[in-house]
């Protein structure tokens, strides 16, 4: 069966997966950073909102991991 | 391996298998399938990254729990004490949180914190210039509020919050802040 997606196709797909990925990794470690800034200055306000933000991200992140997989899988 | 795979295999120098050098012939890999394999494992690398991050944001929120307990009140000197030697080391609110008490002249008094919010080095009071400063990377704070003025610490010293009961000075709380 002739797959659905071209080589080069496949492959330009999971390049931009990769740099979404990449992205979210550097907006999780921007947040741990300054969340934990916060907290050693006594303000805990922030804390919970950014560690669901960050459990969104990796949530995102392991969805696209899942479609990355799929995808070579059929190319 | 079949034709087809070959055919569709690309080489760095874009010359078909044919042209190939001899090692190339013997050994032939499918370039872009490896960089597809790289890739998808850098990704994998990434998402591990990405839960190790998730779960130190959680870490950060489970200690900030632990820590936004109700302070005690603590005698930690008397003002007779604090008149004749104008700074006092005392522990608050454990045995392993060194605090200076500084009398400042006048009715002022501040105490706080000896650990340097940059890599908790112990500080050390300059009362002739009105700073606190930490020998280990020069840092310098303010007196009157805590501030750093200089060095690499960010965020001010932590104040401890005193009270008054006839003579005695009492350490009721600690205030954190990021600026």
């Amino acid at each position: 069966m002739k797959p659905l997606l071209t080589r080069s196709q496949s492959a330009a797909i999971s390049t931009g997966v990769f740099w979404f990925v990449f992205l979210l990794v550097v907006l999780q470690l921007w947040l741990l950073t300054a969340t934990m800034n916060a907290h050693m200055g006594g303000d805990q306000s922030v804390v919970w909102p950014a560690a669901a933000a960050s459990v969104a991200c990796l949530a995102v992140n392991l969805w696209l991991l899942r479609r990355l997989q799929h995808l070579e899988g059929d190319g | 391996m079949n034709g087809d795979h070959a055919d569709r295999r690309d080489y760095p120098n874009r010359r078909p298998l044919e042209m190939q050098p001899q090692w190339v012939r013997d050994f032939p890999t499918d370039v872009p399938d490896d960089e597809l394999v790289a890739r998808r494992a850098f990704v994998r690398f990434l998402v591990l990254t990405s839960g190790a991050f998730a779960t130190g944001q959680c870490w950060i929120g489970l200690m900030g729990r632990e820590v936004s307990g109700p302070q005690p009140r603590q005698r930690v000197a008397t003002l007779a004490e604090l008149r004749v030697r104008r700074i006092l080391e005392f522990r608050y609110p454990t045995a392993d949180d060194p605090c200076l008490l500084i009398d400042l002249g006048g009715d002022r008094i501040v105490a706080y914190s000896q650990k340097c919010p940059h890599l908790a080095c112990a500080v050390i009071p300059d009362l002739d210039r009105h700073e606190l400063i930490c020998p280990c990377h020069n840092g310098h704070f303010e007196i009157e509020a805590g501030r750093p003025i200089a060095g690499p610490a960010r965020r001010p010293l932590p104040r401890i919050q005193i009270e008054l009961d006839g003579d005695a000075v009492f350490a009721t709380g600690v205030e954190l802040s990021t600026t």
